[in-house]
């Protein structure tokens, strides 16, 4: 990769790049395939040091990891919608991160763990927090001779779950729509919310980390007030525009149903998940 | 255009080596290299499902896999589905429910189908239909596929409950 | 299930064997056109327009044909000029300018994928390189993309050329004006109590067969050539191919090879021609297969439309009149099925007082092709919604209100002579009894809706040939392509009348030289016309027989009977068995045939009943459950019968909620792959109920009819209904999508008057 720089595109599951080859989008040199790397393509969780997800593992096996099942259900869902089980078995998170698309299901859930990419190059390596690896539709902070390692995340709070769903026109094969990703964390003895990520897919030239949904819920029960508030606010940082897969309008009142719905989901999830 | 790479990988039980081009898939190389026509273009995009063979014990779109990686992996295709001893349960139950109009996509969906009852001998209809969404048919429906494989899935339980 | 009795004893029709090309079709060892190469074949690849409408100025080829591994270029100079005007070819009269132009741009482009050069090379991605390398200049020209936008005063003009009959020598984009008239249409609407107009619009939608368009060919130097394609129809492609290539039509042999898939849309030619003259100008056999953006830019979607359609009913739920003006969107060439959307949009009903008024309209599309039963889908979602609407008016159950008004024998036709014996009540009465209309749905935002569709059939021409074999087992060749079961059924046909097992009949699916002429699979037709020709074909082979048995006999044949595979005569009998094996020794090898025109047909009717949940926060529609009923006079494989009833309400539901063409403002196709153009999945769709309704078609040898296409017509009504029964919002555009449904239901919650959308819009 530091050889030919931009001459160069790395390829782990393809299942983005090669259609973009195909379609002349882009048009790399070299294709320098990754995903055998072993680093690459381990699982680790500790409750020490939390979650290390090599970046080229492909979606169908963090569903079947157990931890990645019970510590990070949201995460785990969105990787699980990427596509078929045929796009499943090559795609990975760190391919659907480095492509860069606005409505890459992994990203919002990514930023909800507070996920943070582990990028190294010929001038070392940097700690990337999901939330800024985005730049633009198909652009991130991803140097030409740099390569995406793995996602460090930290181990759940007691008390916390995640949760992300995604709107489609039909029930599988589709690009989100709308996708919104949540974590909570919530106070046993009085349920009240302690701390919360939210993030958005598809309504922006980049994933959305919506803080200010988040703070509409922090020190507060999660009752239909606080969560139509944080729906509000998630509707208020969307910026959408119209395409074939759906309409500004139609995105922006999406975005406020599946804040709600998400919300409620990772808080149901919270409640359940043990302390840990 | 680079030059042709030599590959070794094992097809259908067989160790096979080809000549490909870096961009040629392992769509392109199984159908116009070794003439193993069965998996089938529908789209080149993944969307479709036509051309999935089973690499490793996964189930994988042809088209999106470069010929280049079939490098020391394993390979099944539908040419080595059935056995000389006769046809997969999946290919008989095809047949006996007429789960198959035009043909085009029944490699496909016959690979689908056998990667998911290889990991899950009696999967649920929501199981079957979840793993089976990635193949489109236009002429079915689905429903006739879906019957087919729940009942080669009930006829592999119950012989091996045998 | 069958809901009408069938008082004939048919040992094999009506029986499920296994179909006898399946193994090769679940072995992988079908050959498709695709699947066929040859030594030294070379691949052709495409350069196709950019823009929706523009003047070609110049085309250089140089570059391309400089690129190592390039033979040959082809432009629309490689291609004879062809007569503006409906001529003769092969099945239909086509205008063959429009054809060959719509396959190769001669002055302009009128389509965003409208082919402009075609490259030959030694291989697929040369080809590709090669196609980026022509250079075309253009000047671009506004398009015109929809109806309203074509017929507006001052629209840009698609085809200088096109002119109407009522307008004269003007310059204009509507092909053509269709009418239809009964009664006295204003006294009619006078009469009614109740009275709803709507205006509809329907998306263009593709057929979305999974196997993209193919050919390869092959020219010889003596000037006879071959076409390998899959296709609906070998001696169309056979007509079409050598009129646009410029070849006489019998130097051509096409070989039929598996077809995956059509519905309609593989019935006329794309590639083969191209491929023909490609391979003339380099000696090699040359294959070209699109890519799935090919297809959906570049071959025939059906049209989308506009409907304004309103209808009255008196009190007790009689329809006293209707009143439709309907315009199509043909494609960038004339040629719409307005026409037959005009012929089915009523046909159900008794209306004494109508009027249809139906224009065939260009715009800057791709030319549209057929699909399922073509224009009747569009017609229905606009009649069937608006009989549903009268029926909940009335306060009567949708099938009850259907019933009232149903066509039966003798009664007229929208078009043409009265029904003979047709079966749309018994489908009516199906669905009223079946399991599913009689549970109880319930549950918040859920419904049910019902609705019915009319389908022709053609007859045209069919050939067949029934050879017997010394064991008694027969071979039958047909012209027919296998879509989806024909040579089971055609193997049964034959099995039936020979008296032997459907196993013991080979059938094949024969080339141009090889069968007599037969006409597409398509129109519903090949159950019904080729079964006939091969009911025949073995008829004529059993007619050999007894002659046999009668001379050794020394009697007269018609004194000879044959059944269950045995002939007699008083106490003498001999078995098939026995008598074939001794062809040589009576006269030579058996071999029966018939090649027939068949005239009248019986058509098809179908009614389906769909439940809906829909969320009303997304506007998304999960489908509960479907039933189809259909009339198929008699269902020869009730199996494949079952599969066509499925596949048409899977298609008609695609198109209710999500299918359609999505153009930018400059006339850019933007959904040209399957991740956006969105088929449904097996996740998208319920098990699809069927029930088989067999109402003999008079006349018939069978009774059968065409069952392959009345099915599509009903669902996209069907799921209106039931939505417009779960929340209380009638939807008048296709795809209900969930932005289109999702902003009609915020409407009606923001309106405190949830009469808005009523009547009179």
């Amino acid at each position: 990769m530091a050889a030919h720089g931009d001459k160069a595109r790395a390829l782990c599951g393809g299942t983005d790049l090669i259609i973009q080859m195909r379609a002349g989008v882009r048009r790399p040199e070299y294709v320098v395939d990754l995903k055998n790397i072993a680093a690459l393509r381990q699982i680790s969780f500790s409750m020490q040091h939390g979650l290390r997800l090599g970046a080229a593992v492909p979606a169908i096996e963090i569903h079947e990891n157990a931890d990645m099942r019970r510590y990070y259900p949201g995460l785990t869902e969105a990787a699980h919608l990427i596509g078929s089980l045929q796009i499943q078995s090559r795609a990975s998170v760190g391919g659907n991160l480095c492509n860069g698309s606005p409505a890459a299901d992994t990203i919002p859930a990514l930023i909800a763990v507070a996920a943070k990419a582990r990028v190294i190059g010929p001038q070392g390596e940097r700690l990337v927090p999901v939330e800024e690896f985005c730049t633009a539709p198909g652009r991130t902070v991803l140097q030409p001779d740099e390569i995406l390692i793995e996602f460090q995340i930290p181990t759940p709070a007691p008390h916390s779950s995640d949760a992300y769903q995604r709107f489609i026109p039909r029930n599988e094969m589709d690009i989100a729509v709308v996708g919104v990703g949540a974590a909570i964390t919530l106070d046993p003895a009085d349920d009240r919310c302690v701390a919360a990520r939210i993030a958005l897919g598809a309504v922006g030239p980049t994933p959305i980390f919506a803080r200010e949904a988040a703070a509409a819920l922090v020190g507060k029960r999660l009752d239909e007030a606080s969560i139509d508030n944080a729906a509000r606010a998630a509707t208020a940082a969307s910026s959408p525009i119209d395409d074939m897969r759906g309409t500004a309008e139609f995105r922006r009142h999406v975005v406020g149903v599946l804040t709600r719905r998400v919300v409620k989901l990772a808080a149901e999830r919270a409640r359940v998940a043990q302390s840990r | 255009m680079s030059k042709k790479v030599v590959v070794e990988t094992t097809i259908n039980g067989e160790a096979t080596e080809f000549l490909c081009e870096p961009r040629q898939s392992l769509l392109e190389v199984l159908r116009d290299e070794l003439e193993l026509t069965g998996s089938k273009e529908g789209c080149l995009t993944g969307d479709c499902g036509a051309c999935t063979v089973i690499i490793n014990g996964r189930p994988t779109c042809s088209c999106l896999v470069l010929g280049v990686e079939a490098q020391g992996k394993k390979i099944d295709t539908i040419e080595g589905l059935a056995r000389p001893e006769g046809l997969h349960v999946l290919q008989r139950k095809f047949l006996e429910h007429a789960a198959l109009q035009c043909g085009i996509c029944t490699p496909g969906f016959l690979m689908s189908a056998k990667a998911l009852l290889d990991r899950n001998p009696s999967p649920t209809e929501a199981e079957i239909r979840y793993a089976l969404a990635g193949n489109l048919c236009r002429c079915t429906g689905y429903d006739k596929i879906v019957r087919a494989v729940i009942d080669a899935a009930n006829t592999l339980s119950g012989a091996r409950a045998a | 299930m069958a809901a009408a009795t069938d008082e004939r004893n048919f040992k094999v029709i009506g029986t499920r064997p296994i179909r006898h090309d399946g193994v090769d079709k679940v072995t992988g060892r079908a050959r498709y056109g695709a699947d066929y190469a040859f030594p030294d074949m070379l691949h052709g690849k495409m350069l196709r327009s950019p823009y929706a409408h523009a003047r070609i100025k110049s085309i250089k080829v140089d570059k391309a044909l400089a690129l190592p591994g390039v033979k040959a270029v082809v432009t629309s100079a490689d291609f004879p000029e062809l007569p503006d005007k409906m001529e003769a070819a092969g099945e239909a009269p086509v205008n063959l300018a429009h054809l060959s132009e719509n396959l190769m741009a001669r002055d302009k482009v009128l389509y965003d994928g409208h082919a402009i050069a075609a490259v030959a090379a030694t291989s697929p991605h040369i080809a590709e390189e090669a196609v980026k390398l022509i250079e075309v200049e253009y000047e671009v020209l506004p398009p015109a993309m929809t109806v309203e936008d074509a017929m507006k005063p001052g629209a840009p003009i698609i085809n200088p050329k096109l002119r109407n009959k009522e307008e004269g020598d003007k310059p204009t984009n509507v092909a053509a004006h269709i009418q239809f008239k009964r009664g006295a249409v204003e006294a009619g609407f006078k009469e009614a109590d109740f009275i709803v107009e709507r205006e509809f619009r329907t998306a263009m939608v593709h057929q979305g067969y999974l196997e993209p368009h193919n050919a390869v060919a092959i020219y010889n130097a003596d000037g006879k050539s071959t076409i390998y394609t899959s296709t609906q129809g070998s001696f169309a492609v056979r007509a079409l191919a050598s009129a646009v290539a410029g070849v006489p039509e019998t130097s051509l042999k096409v070989v039929p090879a598996e077809i995956g898939g059509g519905f309609g849309g593989k019935l006329t030619i794309y590639l083969d021609p191209i491929a023909l003259v490609l391979s003339k100008k380099t000696g090699h056999p040359v294959k070209m297969v699109m890519s799935r953006a090919d297809v959906l830019r570049a071959t025939g979607p059906t049209s989308g439309s506009t409907i304004r359609c309103k209808m009255g009913c008196t009190r007790d739920g009689k329809l006293t009149a209707a009143e439709i003006w309907m315009a199509y969107e043909a494609g960038a060439y004339p040629g719409s099925p307005v026409g037959a959307g005009a012929m089915t949009i009523i046909a159900p009903y008794n209306i004494p007082n109508m009027i249809i008024d139906a224009y065939d309209v260009v715009v800057n599309r791709p030319k549209t092709a057929a699909y399922r039963a073509p224009g009747a889908t569009n017609a229905a979602m606009a009649s069937e919604t608006i009989i549903d609407e009268l029926a909940e008016k009335c306060g009567i159950d949708p099938i009850e209100f259907r019933l009232k008004n149903a066509v039966k024998e003798g009664d007229p036709q929208t078009a043409g002579p009265p029904y003979k014996r047709i079966g749309f009540i018994e489908t009516l009465e199906a669905i009223k009894n079946s399991p599913h209309y009689k549970s109880k749905l319930e549950g918040p935002n859920r419904g049910r809706g019902v609705a019915s569709g009319f389908w022709f059939n053609v007859g045209m021409n069919s050939s067949a040939v029934v050879n017997l074999n010394a064991d008694a087992t027969a071979s039958l060749v047909i012209g027919s392509v296998d879509v989806g079961g024909t040579r089971a059924a055609q193997a049964m046909v034959a099995a039936e009348v020979l008296g032997i097992k459907a196993e013991d009949v080979r059938p094949s699916v024969a080339d141009t030289d090889t069968i007599g002429y037969t006409d597409m699979t398509g129109g519903s037709r090949t159950a019904v016309t080729t079964g006939a020709a091969v009911f025949m074909a073995a008829e004529d082979a059993v007619r050999q027989l007894k002659e046999r048995a009668a001379k050794r006999w020394e009697v007269k044949p018609e004194e000879v009977a044959y059944q269950d595979g045995v002939l007699s005569c008083g106490d003498k009998r001999m078995t098939i068995k026995e008598m074939a094996a001794q062809f040589a020794r009576t006269g030579g090898p058996i071999s029966g045939r018939a090649s027939i025109n068949l005239r009248s047909v019986g058509p098809s009717f179908a009614t389906v009943c769909v439940d809906v949940e829909v969320d009303t926060d997304t506007g998304k529609v999960k489908i509960l459950r479907a039933t189809c009923a259909q009339d198929v006079g008699k269902a020869l494989h009730p199996s494949y019968v079952e599969g066509q009833m499925q596949g048409g309400t899977a298609q008609g539901i695609g198109w209710a909620l999500n299918e359609e063409y999505v153009y930018d403002d400059r006339g850019n196709l933007r959904n040209f792959g399957l991740l956006d153009y969105r088929m449904p999945t097996c996740l998208d769709l319920p098990q699809i109920e069927t029930i088989i309704v067999e109402v003999p078609a008079p006349g018939h040898p069978i009774g059968s009819r065409g069952v392959g296409e009345v099915n599509i017509v009903p669902p996209p009504a069907a799921v209106a209904n039931a939505i417009a029964r779960a929340t209380g919002v009638r939807m008048t555009e296709l795809p209900m999508s969930p932005p289109r449904l999702l902003k009609a239901l915020l409407k009606k919650r923001g309106s405190a008057d949830t009469q808005v959308a009523a009547a009179g819009r």
